[in-house]
């Protein structure tokens, strides 16, 4: 598992979230590299956490977000869009690859999807090589857990 | 408001990168609600400064930030008094007032722009600024239906508009609208056009920046016995 490449998704609550849940109930098989962030949409996503996911040692962050046309919150997954695509260039200039961060969009229904995604994302990082700011494993699990803990926003009574 | 962008990274690690300790100052005021060097902007440049200095091999230099409410005032400066002789640098996310402000007040610490400062504008929508204003020190908008023929024309004239004006666009850009057909269509609607029937004396650059830097002075304000005119 030291090798292997460590994933953060930023998954929105309304759609990534639930179709990583689907994918488990189906029992279907993808990669354990990747640990998952719950939003209340992908709206909420601030460059700041996808920055600090890479500062960390992360290899490759996923936000994974609602179809368009179909966010909760209207524009919030075409808000988070642009806001990656900001991220990715900001990337560009610190000299770190943009394809180590991708935005997905998904329904709640698309187990399979989300399957998809994380390995499409496993293979890309996988041909990149590790993250030239990773850190030891074990650190990186506690910064990961840190950077849920700042990016968490709904209360423990609204969540599934 | 002050409109200002951020500086391309490689660009500011130029200019830190032979520093042990950096402080990237935020300001709180115009930099902020342009989205150039507020809060969250400090805090998103010194991760992407951390990290691209580990990535050139330049892990030691520490980057942390704060941000002051605002740079160019020094009652909010004072702030910073306590924690600036930790670091050898300060790396500034105001506009150019700000830092030549903390310069003035930190002699010993070298103080590095962030931002390219650009100018005095508004938010025309959700993440656009524009010029609006040129500072020139002698304002004659009363006389131009509320628009300002320095800031908007890019020849700056007075008389215009000039031969390049064409559909309502200003020959220097597709998208630019021509000063003078927005003077002219205002000064339409407010039914003063006529006011333009006569030629518009040169303008008065006294007050500009071409005199050197300019004071402005309010004695009734000043505390007695720090006043100076020069």
């Amino acid at each position: 598992m030291i090798d292997e490449p460590l994933i953060l998704a930023f998954c929105c609550h309304y759609c990534a979230y639930a179709a990583a849940d689907l994918a488990g109930s189906m029992r279907l098989q993808y990669p354990g590299n990747v640990r998952i962030l719950r939003l209340p949409c992908t709206g909420k996503l601030e460059p700041n956490f996808v920055l600090a996911a890479f500062e960390r040692g992360v290899d490759g962050v996923i936000v994974a977000g609602c179809l368009e046309g179909g966010c909760h919150f209207l524009e919030g997954n075409l808000r988070a869009r642009r806001r990656v695509e900001r991220v990715r260039e900001l990337l560009a200039e610190i000299g770190l690859e943009p394809e180590r961060l991708e935005m997905f969009n998904l329904s709640s229904a698309e187990g399979g999807r989300f399957a998809e995604i994380v390995t499409t994302m496993v293979e890309r990082l996988k041909l990149l090589g590790r993250s030239p700011l990773r850190r030891e494993p074990d650190r990186i699990e506690q910064e990961v857990h840190e950077i849920g803990r700042q990016a968490k926003a709904m209360p423990a009574g609204e969540r599934r | 408001m002050i409109v200002a962008d951020r500086k391309k990274i490689p660009e500011i690690l130029d200019m830190i990168m032979d520093h042990r300790r950096v402080l990237l100052v935020g300001c709180g005021t115009c930099v902020t609600v342009c989205l150039a060097g507020g809060e969250r902007e400090a805090g998103i440049l010194g991760s992407a400064l951390r990290m691209a200095l580990r990535l050139r091999n330049h892990g030691d230099v520490t980057v942390e930030e704060c941000t002051i409410e605002r740079q160019c005032e020094g009652a909010f400066i004072d702030l910073l008094a306590q924690r600036v002789p930790e670091y050898d640098a300060i790396c500034s996310l105001g506009c150019g007032a700000g830092v030549q402000a903390l310069a003035e007040r930190f002699p010993k610490t070298p103080v590095y722009p962030g931002l390219n400062t650009q100018f005095m504008g508004i938010l025309e929508s959700q993440g656009v600024w524009t010029e609006k204003c040129s500072g020139c020190g002698n304002c004659r908008l009363g006389e131009f239906a509320g628009i300002c023929p320095i800031t908007r024309c890019a020849k700056r004239l007075f008389n215009g508009p000039c031969g390049g004006s064409r559909d309502g666009k200003c020959e220097v850009h597709p998208d630019l609208g021509c000063g003078w057909q927005l003077i002219r269509d205002r000064a339409s609607n407010l039914g003063i056009l006529d006011r333009f029937e006569r030629i518009v004396p040169p303008h008065d650059w006294s007050t500009g920046l071409d005199g050197g830097p300019r004071k402005v002075v309010r004695e009734d304000q000043c505390i007695a016995g720090l006043c100076t005119r020069t």
